[in-house]
């Protein structure tokens, strides 16, 4: 019996032939039980991704391109990728672009998302179900997939976009802010479901009889959304706000494919996909890694509310 | 008692609601519609300047051209390549992960916290910003050379998927009442008994919907595909599907619409099957990726 692998998962509890042992045994093991299950993890944790991470690093202070991948080492350059990043205009319009972007997509994903959420506290029941497993097959739709669909839609010949707004032979891609439109349309579509099934969850939180209370004594249902259902969705807007920047913030298969790469250049990059094109596509891995870090750590700023608010709900479970 | 003119302009407001609802949900599953019509539409009618909205001869030809045809060879190593990587993943998370979770559901300790900012703090990492580094890793350990790139595949999703893995067992565990556990050791058995008659059975609707979650983001998983696996003969379901307009100017979208299809199907079926676990929580949302 004690040979079951996953005995370790539950507390040493000796069997009664074992009774003289109890005490070390019992001792000892109660304390590193849970090391011992969340070893593994971090093993391969560690290994995976805390090994690149130094890599991250050491790479950003070095000269690394094909001929140093080659050789399996750099050469060692200082603070200089960082100095060309800085001093790159690209860089900047990049980040300027980005955080445009990222404003406008996270913007409309949470109004159009929690919008749903309200409409489907609304309509007839089996609406209801039909809208929740409509959202649920969206929600479902792979990103390359839904690339290659969009892709489809808008194209300028038999598009089906360019046929129901009239438009004749539209190109959707001939200019910067077009592109970055279909993939905000792409993106924001492929977001809503998440938002609004998330949302509709937190609806009923919200207690009948204060609604209730509020209608009857006189209060607008913008109103009553205002002053009672608001707050209590508050932390479920928040959560669910940090997470869309974070996600559209280092956004890169959607652009990345749906633009194209004959499309892509300096003009309508987006970081992740600069951070990609600069580093691997070019193959200056010394810059890219730098580029990575400024983004990390832009990210992990971001971050800090998210990840602050989840261990904090972890506590309280 | 409701009046009869209150009722009227209640049930009015309600089709009101409902028509508002008919249209959200026409225009949210357009997309999905008009990416499986198409795959079945013969090649006129696709290639009309007016779309046929209700196809009547539906073909089949665009689903044989897409995994057999000549010019796009290797779906079925694209298959395979796919369910190698996402079976090992998702069969090594598992374990790995589930222990982890009973650590974190059962158990105070030092430093726990620490690993739980470390759990969610990997999931907030942008993974464009990997690629570099892991590339350079990989390749420094012969790792992406043909015969061992799936490996190197593998372990970078299983860095990707643990971490949610952990999180979302971790509250399917939590909400087995501990009473369930201390009454069948009442019973006189054996705390590992116990666990695997009573919470064993409890865990399994967790590790299902887990499991479902983790293969989704592996099935889906496109930007270490993308720059791993170089080889046409390596490649996973995604990066197949990503070159399919590749070379010519002209795209048949038919067999492209028809290749997106089966590529969505198998996730559209398992999405559907956890639906509900689904609300279960924000822990869902990690899937996104």
């Amino acid at each position: 019996m004690t040979s079951f692998p996953a005995e370790p998962s539950i507390t040493a509890e000796p069997g009664v032939s074992r009774a003289r042992r109890r005490l070390t045994w019992a001792r000892v093991g109660r304390a590193s039980v849970p090391y011992l299950l969340i070893l593994p993890v971090l093993a391969a944790v560690g290994t995976i991704l805390g090994y690149p991470l130094y890599n991250l690093v050491t790479l950003s202070f070095q000269r690394y391109g094909l001929f140093e991948l080659i050789q399996h080492s750099g050469h060692w350059i200082g603070t200089s990728n960082y100095g060309s990043i800085l001093h790159d205009s690209v860089f900047w319009h990049t980040l300027l672009r980005t955080v445009i972007f990222t404003i406008a997509n996270v913007g409309l994903t949470m109004v159009l998302g929690t919008a749903m959420a309200l409409l489907l506290v609304q309509v007839s029941a089996w609406l209801r179900v039909a809208l929740t497993v409509g959202l649920v097959l969206v929600w479902s739709v792979p990103a390359v997939v839904a690339v290659q669909i969009w892709y489809w839609m808008t194209n300028f010949q038999n598009g089906v976009l360019n046929y129901v707004l009239g438009a004749g032979e539209h190109d959707w891609y001939a200019t910067t802010f077009s592109q970055l439109s279909i993939v905000t349309a792409l993106i924001v579509w492929a977001a809503i479901p998440f938002v609004t099934i998330t949302v509709y969850a937190g609806l009923a939180q919200v207690p009948a009889e204060l609604v209730d209370a509020a209608s009857i004594d006189g209060a607008g249902s913008v109103r009553i959304f205002r002053d009672v259902t608001f707050p209590i969705l508050k932390p479920i807007l928040l959560i669910l706000t940090s997470l869309s920047i974070i996600w559209d913030f280092g956004v890169f298969t959607q652009p990345y494919l749906l633009i194209g790469k004959e499309h892509l250049n300096s003009s309508n990059y987006l970081m992740g996909v600069y951070v990609y094109i600069k580093g691997y596509a070019e193959a200056d891995f010394g810059r890219g890694a730098a580029i990575s870090i400024l983004m990390l750590l832009i990210v992990a700023i971001l971050s800090v509310f998210y990840v602050r608010k989840m261990v904090r709900m972890e506590a309280v479970e | 008692m409701i009046s009869a003119a209150a009722r009227r302009r209640r049930s009015g407001r309600q089709a009101a609601w409902n028509v508002l609802g008919i249209a959200v949900l026409v225009v949210m599953v357009f997309p999905v519609y008009w990416m499986v019509s198409t795959a079945f539409k013969p090649d006129n009618e696709i290639n009309s300047s007016t779309p046929t909205w209700f196809p009547t001869d539906a073909t089949l030809s665009h689903f044989r051209e897409a995994i057999a045809g000549v010019d796009h060879p290797f779906f079925w190593n694209a298959v395979e390549n796919t369910l190698i990587i996402v079976g090992i993943t998702v069969a090594l998370s598992m374990v790995l992960a589930f222990l982890a979770a009973v650590a974190l559901a059962k158990y105070r300790f030092t430093g726990r916290k620490l690993f739980v900012v470390l759990m969610i703090g990997i999931q907030m990492l942008p993974q464009t910003g990997l690629v570099i580094p892991l590339y350079v890793v990989l390749r420094n350990y012969g790792l992406t050379k043909n015969e061992y790139v799936l490996f190197g595949v593998i372990l970078t999703y299983m860095t990707f998927v643990l971490p949610f893995s952990v999180w979302t067992l971790r509250g399917f565990l939590l909400g087995i009442p501990r009473d369930l556990e201390e009454a069948a050791m009442v019973d006189g058995s054996s705390r590992l008994g116990a666990f695997v008659r009573i919470l064993l059975p409890l865990v399994a609707p967790g590790l299902v919907a887990t499991s479902v979650f983790a293969f989704v983001t592996s099935w889906n998983e496109y930007i270490f595909a993308n720059v791993l696996l170089l080889d046409q003969s390596k490649q996973t379901v995604t990066v197949w599907l990503s070159y399919f307009t590749g070379t010519s100017r002209h795209t048949d979208w038919g067999a492209l619409m028809a290749a997106s299809t089966v590529i969505a199907v198998p996730v559209m079926l398992f999405f559907l099957l956890v639906q509900r676990k689904m609300r279960f929580g924000l822990t869902a949302g990690a899937v996104k990726g």
